[in-house]
């Protein structure tokens, strides 16, 4: 079925069968490869999208359930200055070591932050629980959220 | 002497927490990994893995697999030209097992643990591949199989391999410790178990081969060890220089990527097919099928004195090496070594040995058997120090091993031993204790030490190479075969030689990973890369500096020992410079070389009889400490983490970023190790397949880890530095387990500490059943 979906502000008409999730419909298709595989099941977060603004994990949503509405990956952060702000609280902070799950971490955390401009360390650590991360142990990603939302600069 | 130049005394950039260039790229999500790639005309391939954890195969039918729709390819063990791959494990003090241990990479007739790899197959779309794979008719006829390495021991136990089930034995005896401990005035004995654990990284195995223009087989893939592209040879019978390993930046490794996962199965259908061909394995598949870490039993009894010196010890260590060798006897000569701990103990008997079994084979993860002893001999520690009523600090400063102490295994150790500090640093570093917030809830604190060799065993006489060189506009490039596992291996071998060159971080670009076009740097394992490749890269760079200046020094007329690397110019004293383009130019003319090689040597030996502790295993060691402080909600058994604190001496912190990064990490996975993780195998069947079963560590079941970089100034690495990989995650499990006894009066000795276990212990459960 010809379907129309739309990734960081871009219409896409492609061919999509109805077993075939957004995450392979994403990579394998489109050839989005900053969407993560890290478990297909829903579990580990490597695979987030903002759905509408919304976290969720790509390999459980149908692609044909998606109809038209809005997508986001980490690709679409990117402003015309260069990186998106919590993109560089992420690198001053060393809250990135392999890096596997900064996509997804990166879009869960904002849209979290969309709903709790002034968090507390407790409250990001709530909100991230469905992003697996293996390598940093979570401090400095802690870190890298609470410095962009307290606006800071040069931090780290 | 390259050695003989002097560096600006003052550092730029060593020991600053500079941005790593990955990250950048890595938050845009620009890094291609294994996975990310593809090729023109790519085939999807697939493993077909043995359901059973011992069988013989009575049939194996290809022929309906091989005529449906798409498939490329289906191969068995007989398409493979040479089925085994090998493992050396010298040095063995007991003369068990095949000194090459051996495993194949298809099943003949028999497989020995569930998701045993049994036949390969490519289509042209994955969906195709999957479906000829289950169409591929195998009969099973199951055989009894043995799932203890104590029953795998037994007389009369199924053997899991011909030559019998003992895989390893190591030990050590030192002292008289029957002596010793008639004089002990407390003997303590407590038996110790650890569980299966995978390595768990967020990214599966994956890679594409394709045969290139060239005809060399090359192979992209997800590895901490692009030498094995030599193994990849051997399998397929082609020469060593026919085949080529890219290694991309990985989504973690921790020991799991060091033994080869895709790349042989690439290569053989690269080859069989002359196309490109990709595998990616599906979570599950990485569960089911991944080497885990070993289970451990560990016994032991300690003697100390009444005022708390430890005068015996005697440990039992056995292993579950699971259905192959892999790397278990390694991995068991560390626990072996490391068995007494960060301590001096004058009268030491340790026995280890590592079975096989039909369960998940086990290898390298992060701390590699020098993890598991450290949990076995702090909960030792803390019931010594408690029997003589010595607090944990006080009964460790009287214990811990300086500088010129010998390990059991007669290793003396030479550098600084930053032992009685490091735990007087993080128990003040929990402040003051805090009381309960509730009637139901205790509050305690736990004190864990350790020690982790950091460089690869002496005997296997370690080397790493890499390649700095400068372009014609001063901007400078770093070659080395280094995967970078997310550590940031890559952008250390970066500042280390921006430091040296005198140019700022972003004029470097570093090209790592390729078996063909860098020099090789030896595995990314063993918190070896920052001490191997490290110091390659800082001989390189200080050979290519001195080339360099006298080549300047005519120019300025000076002496070159008058001369500095500063902002890409050659500055003199009393301020004249030249920019390095025109040195740069004038090396062209002069036929002087605008790069170097160099080859790294680590210290080498030859080995050891560990029994009669002779000498050097390991070329030194990195120290740690850490302090935990837990709830327990005394209704249910929960534990939380209130408080974490680690501090480890890294000798000197290249990028202290970096290194509280690895320290924080390390102690999270040692957290999951110590309180939820276990890979539940019954009768050899893995139930914990999904990241839904086998629970790692999420951000809010753990608090912020405090990382303390503790710097002595004293290591073999680039500017005295030590490897900090692996060390942090050994003390996790010991510290939480001492903070519980503190807590409750309760001693937990089996990991992960759940709280089902302690409720259990706590009586909540009613009387065990």
């Amino acid at each position: 079925m010809i379907r129309r979906l739309v990734v960081n502000g871009r219409a896409r008409e492609l061919d999509v069968l109805p077993h075939q999730t957004l995450l392979e419909v994403l990579r394998d298709t489109l050839g989005i490869f900053e969407v993560k595989e890290g478990c297909g099941e829903g579990v580990c977060g490597a695979c987030t999208v903002l759905l509408e603004g919304r976290p969720v994990s790509s390999c459980l949503v149908l692609a044909l359930a998606v109809r038209g509405r809005a997508i986001l990956t980490v690709r679409g952060l990117e402003g015309e200055g260069g990186l998106h702000p919590l993109q560089e609280a992420f690198v001053k902070s060393g809250a990135v070591q392999c890096g596997f799950c900064t996509p997804g971490m990166l879009l869960t955390a904002l849209a979290f932050l969309e709903h709790h401009p002034r968090p507390t360390r407790e409250a990001i650590r709530a909100a991230l629980e469905g992003n697996l991360c293996r390598c940093t142990g979570y401090t400095k990603i802690v870190d890298a959220v609470l410095a962009y939302a307290r606006g800071d600069e040069g931090h780290g | 002497m390259a050695e003989a130049v002097v560096l600006h005394p003052s550092l730029r950039l060593v020991g600053r927490p500079l941005p790593r260039h990955d990250a950048r790229d890595k938050v845009a999500a620009a890094t291609a990994y294994a996975a990310d790639w593809g090729m023109p005309g790519m085939l999807q391939a697939t493993v077909l893995r043995s359901p059973y954890a011992s069988a013989r195969i009575v049939k194996l039918d290809t022929g309906r697999a091989a005529a449906m729709p798409g498939v490329a390819a289906v191969l068995t063990a007989k398409d493979v030209p040479r089925n085994t791959l090998a493992t050396d494990v010298p040095g063995q003090t007991t003369a068990v097992g095949p000194l090459r241990a051996t495993l194949h990479v298809l099943a003949t007739e028999r497989v020995r643990h569930q998701g045993e790899p049994v036949a390969l197959v490519a289509a042209e779309t994955l969906e195709q591949a999957r479906a000829a794979a289950e169409a591929i008719e195998v009969q099973y006829e199951p055989l009894p199989g043995v799932f203890d390495p104590e029953a795998a021991l037994a007389p009369g136990a199924p053997r899991v391999h011909e030559a019998g089930n003992l895989l390893a034995h190591w030990r050590i005896a030192r002292g008289d410790s029957a002596a010793a401990f008639a004089r002990a005035a407390v003997i303590v004995e407590g038996e110790y178990t650890t569980q299966f654990v995978d390595a768990a990284y967020l990214e599966p195995e994956s890679g594409v081969a394709w045969i290139d223009s060239d005809g060399v087989i090359t192979i992209r893939v997800s590895t901490q060890v692009i030498e094995h592209f030599r193994d990849v040879a051997e399998v397929l019978q082609i020469p060593q220089n026919r085949v080529r390993v890219i290694g991309p930046y990985l989504g973690g490794g921790f020991g799991g990527k060091e033994d080869v996962t895709v790349e042989v199965y690439l290569g053989l259908l690269a080859l069989r097919t002359g196309r490109p061909v990709k595998m990616v394995w599906t979570r599950q598949e990485s569960l089911l099928a991944r080497a885990k870490r070993h289970p451990y039993r560990m016994r032991y009894r300690t003697g100390a004195s009444a005022s708390g010196e430890i005068v015996a010890e005697q440990i039992d260590l056995l292993a579950d090496a699971g259905a192959y060798a892999y790397l278990s006897a390694l991995v068991l000569l560390y626990s072996t070594v490391t068995a007494a701990g960060p301590y001096r103990v004058p009268a030491v008997e340790v026995e280890a040995r590592c079975a096989y079994t039909n369960n998940p084979p086990t290898s390298a993860m992060r701390g590699f058997g020098a993890m598991q002893t450290v949990f076995a001999y702090e909960s030792q520690m803390d019931r010594i120090g408690r029997a003589l009523g010595l607090d944990p600090v006080e009964i460790r400063r009287m214990n811990a091993l300086r500088r010129g102490d010998s390990l059991p295994v007669g290793q003396v150790l030479e550098t600084h031993v930053a032992m009685p500090e490091l735990a007087e640093r993080v128990w003040a570093a929990l402040g003051p204790v805090r009381p309960a917030r509730a009637a139901h809830v205790k509050v305690g604190r736990g004190l864990a030490c350790n020690l982790q060799p950091y460089g690869r065993i002496v005997w296997l006489h370690d080397w790493s190479s890499a390649w700095v060189g400068f372009e014609m506009d001063g901007s400078l490039v770093v070659r080395c075969g280094v995967p970078d596992v997310g550590g940031g291996q890559a952008s250390s071998l970066c500042q280390i030689a921006a430091e040296v060159l005198g140019v700022g971080l972003e004029q470097v670009s570093v090209h790592i990973g390729d078996s063909a076009l860098t020099p090789l740097a030896g595995t990314t394992t063993a918190s070896r890369q920052l001490y191997m490749s490290g110091n390659a890269v800082l001989k390189a760079a200080r050979e290519l500096r001195a080339q360099l200046l006298a080549v300047a020094a005519p120019m300025l007329g000076v002496k070159d020992s008058a001369l500095d690397l500063l902002e890409g110019a050659v500055v003199a004293d009393g301020g004249r410079s030249l920019p390095v383009p025109d040195v740069l130019r004038r090396c062209a003319r002069e036929g002087v070389p605008r790069s170097h090689l160099a080859v790294y040597h680590a210290p080498a030996g030859e080995p050891v009889d560990l029994a009669t502790g002779s000498g050097k295993v390991f070329p030194d060691y990195t120290f740690g400490a850490h302090a935990a402080e837990v709830e327990i909600d005394m209704e249910t058994g929960a534990v939380r983490l209130v408080k974490y604190v680690a501090a480890h001496d890294v000798g000197r912190a290249i990028n202290p970023q970096s290194v509280e990064g690895q320290i924080q990490g390390g102690a999270v996975q040692g957290l999951g190790g110590g309180l939820l993780e276990e890979v539940i195998l019954e009768e050899g069947i893995n139930l914990t397949t999904s990241f839904a079963s086998y629970l790692i560590p999420t951000a809010a079941d753990v608090p912020d880890v405090e990382a303390l970089v503790v710097e002595s100034g004293e290591g073999l690495g680039p500017f005295n530095a030590r490897g900090i990989g692996e060390p942090p995650i050994g003390p996790p499990a010991a510290a939480v387990a001492n903070a519980i006894a503190d807590a409750t009066g309760v001693r937990l000795t089996r990991l992960p500490l759940t709280p089902e276990r302690l409720a259990r212990a706590l009586g909540l459960l009613g009387k065990a059943g």
